[in-house]
């Protein structure tokens, strides 16, 4: 894909989420937003995954740690064709695999996430599998700004450093916005490039919503030996939508009417411009 | 001597050369059937206590230590077990089944994901440690996490087939073992063969029946002697798995023998007593006594003291078991 096309797939992700956050009448916009890029350029250029054998053992893997970002997940596996987009329509109800947050059991999730803090952990344990049995497939793990307030995450960073886990890369979706309100005042994680430089990590710093960066910060990860990678992406919460855009409100909270109206206009505005399909 | 039996050196075993724990049958068991190239092995700073060592020391490039770490080491060993390994951790019942409940309700059991929790120094007699140490809640918090495998083997021998049964069954587990030397006493029955789920009838007895698990078959064992002195038959099974529990046994014992006493080292709620309650009270309501840890915490002392003090004898087991067939209707 180009990068315009990656781009446009970026926006492709956020309608479809948004859609599939709306006909379950819930679900998390802001973080599913700020990772559109990240998803796009994982799933569309990066990632060697195979819809048609979603468990292939030499497949590059993602864990969402920041679970409950699933609608973005979800859109992006269903326009990968994991399964079909008619599928997104079941989110979050009674029948259906795709619970509020991801599931292992769905085609094209490898771990099943929600409880924050445990993501990098097993994303490591991949990682350590794979360079054991002398697999080089990468394992990608997207973690939360705020989700780094957990201590478990630190007890990874130390043991990826000292097993020198260099095929895994994990992105830190740094939008500054958690439930409670902006990091800041809640509880600052800042420095982190710092904090996982002191662990032994590579950390490349990037604009999460810069295609040509998240690639070639990818790329370089995928050289680095005998450390693992860091790539630590400013981000916008709800990023795409005017009136979603810094909004702690949207982290999982519910649009007016109006704002659907505007959410819809804007992103198909965007999808036209980058040369996608209209919203119908 | 059996290729199993294990002498016990950071117990003093050297003058009770018959009595094993079940950690360190435990630790031989993990060495001898570790073989399967599948099979990875991660502690978290005890490899000495949980026993690991022999593993360790045999297959380097399959254990890794991960510190004093337990949360990641047990979502460490949920992503290996994702890519198809057998993966078994390892630390203290106390922080394998409270520390990290939620990584191992979250990210093992509810993923179905094949992770061995394995909680060594279970219960009161990790002795003078103190009541921090000892977990006396692991069976109740392990049993209530859907599917769940839940083992408490008793002797040495028993701990070698429950490790071999474990290696072989797929899908999320827990097995506690214990610190001290304990007296082997499964391998002295001529039919006594291990099946995950199946309880295991020891001795027969048409008055009462105790249901015992861990160290306190032992004790059973000893009470059935003490009542059969005063003319009272005692049926004595061994209950190993907890979870999920030998409904078969229980009813039969419970329309044999119309009284049930239950014996575990644990507290009295949540574990074994309460697991063949709730199988009683479903079908088979009859009288039910509980030997255990009565819902307080432990003390320092030594194994012996501690199970005087907290009345988990014989003694006690012996005058439940009165007071439940006084309770017959």
């Amino acid at each position: 894909m180009t990068k315009r096309e990656l781009q446009l797939r970026a926006y492709e992700i956020r309608k479809t989420a948004l859609e599939t956050i709306q006909a379950a009448g819930s679900g998390h916009i802001g973080g599913s937003f700020s990772i559109a890029e990240i998803l796009s350029v994982l799933y569309f250029d990066k990632m060697n995954v195979n819809p048609e054998d979603p468990d292939m053992a030499c497949r590059d893997r993602l864990v969402l740690s920041k679970g409950h970002c699933s609608p973005a997940l979800y859109a992006a596996l269903a326009w990968k064709e994991f399964f079909p987009k008619e599928h997104l329509s079941t989110f979050r109800k009674i029948d259906s695999d795709l619970s509020g947050h991801v599931e292992i059991h769905v085609p094209g999730v490898d771990m099943s996430a929600g409880s924050l803090g445990q993501g990098l952990s097993t994303a490591l344990g991949m990682a350590m599998y794979g360079k054991n049995k002398g697999l080089d497939y990468r394992v990608f793990c997207i973690l939360g700004d705020g989700e780094i307030q957990e201590g478990q995450i630190w007890e990874a960073a130390m043991a990826a450093g000292h097993y020198q886990a260099d095929q895994l890369i994990a992105f830190v979706d740094n939008n500054e916005l958690q439930l409670d309100g902006p990091l800041e005042e809640v509880m600052s994680p800042y420095p982190i490039g710092e904090k996982f430089r002191a662990f032994g990590w590579n950390v490349i710093e990037v604009d999460g919503h810069d295609i040509e960066q998240l690639i070639r910060a990818i790329d370089l990860a995928s050289v680095t030996k005998n450390r693992p990678t860091a790539i630590v992406a400013e981000t916008v919460k709800g990023k795409g939508v005017s009136v979603f855009e810094h909004q702690v409100r949207f982290h999982g909270g519910k649009p007016s009417e109006e704002e659907w109206k505007i959410a819809y206009a804007e992103l198909d505005r965007k999808i036209a411009e980058l040369g996608g399909q209209k919203h119908e | 001597m059996q290729s199993w039996i294990v002498k016990s050196q950071s117990w003093g075993a050297k003058n009770m050369s018959e009595q094993i724990s079940t950690r360190a049958a435990y630790g031989r068991a993990l060495e001898k059937f570790g073989e399967d190239n599948n099979i990875y092995v991660f502690d978290a700073d005890l490899k000495s206590c949980t026993m690991t060592c022999y593993f360790a020391e045999k297959y380097p490039e399959r254990f890794f230590n991960i510190g004093i770490a337990e949360a990641n080491m047990v979502d460490i060993a949920a992503g290996f077990a994702t890519c198809g390994a057998t993966a078994l951790v390892h630390t203290f019942a106390m922080f394998a089944a409270g520390r990290v409940y939620d990584q191992i309700r979250n990210n093992v059991a509810y993923p179905g994901l094949n992770v061995k929790v394995i909680g060594s120094h279970g219960g009161l007699t990790v002795g003078e440690d103190g009541a921090t140490h000892q977990c006396i809640e692991d069976i109740s918090l392990m049993r209530t996490i859907p599917g769940m495998t839940v083992i408490v083997p008793c002797d040495a021998h028993e701990t070698h087939l429950a490790t071999q049964a474990i290696l072989q069954a797929k899908g999320p587990c827990y097995l506690r073992t214990g610190r001290g030397p304990v007296e082997t006493v499964t391998d002295g029955f001529s039919d006594y063969s291990f099946t995950i789920g199946k309880g295991i009838t020891l001795t027969d007895g048409m008055d009462v029946t105790i249901i015992a698990c861990g160290l306190m078959v032992q004790e059973a064992l000893k009470a059935q002697k003490l009542l059969e002195a005063e003319g009272i038959q005692a049926r004595v099974i061994d209950m190993h798995t907890i979870k999920p529990i030998d409904k078969d046994l229980i009813l039969k014992a419970a329309k044999e023998t119309k009284a049930i006493v239950t014996a575990e080292e644990h507290n009295v709620i949540g574990g074994l007593g309460s697991a063949v309650a709730e199988v009683l009270a479903a079908s088979e309501p009859v009288p039910v006594e509980f030997v255990g840890v009565k819902d307080v915490f432990g003390h320092s002392g030594s194994p012996k003291e501690l199970l005087e003090r907290y009345e988990l004898t014989p003694k006690q087991i012996a005058a439940c078991a009165k007071k439940a067939i006084g309770r017959k209707k």
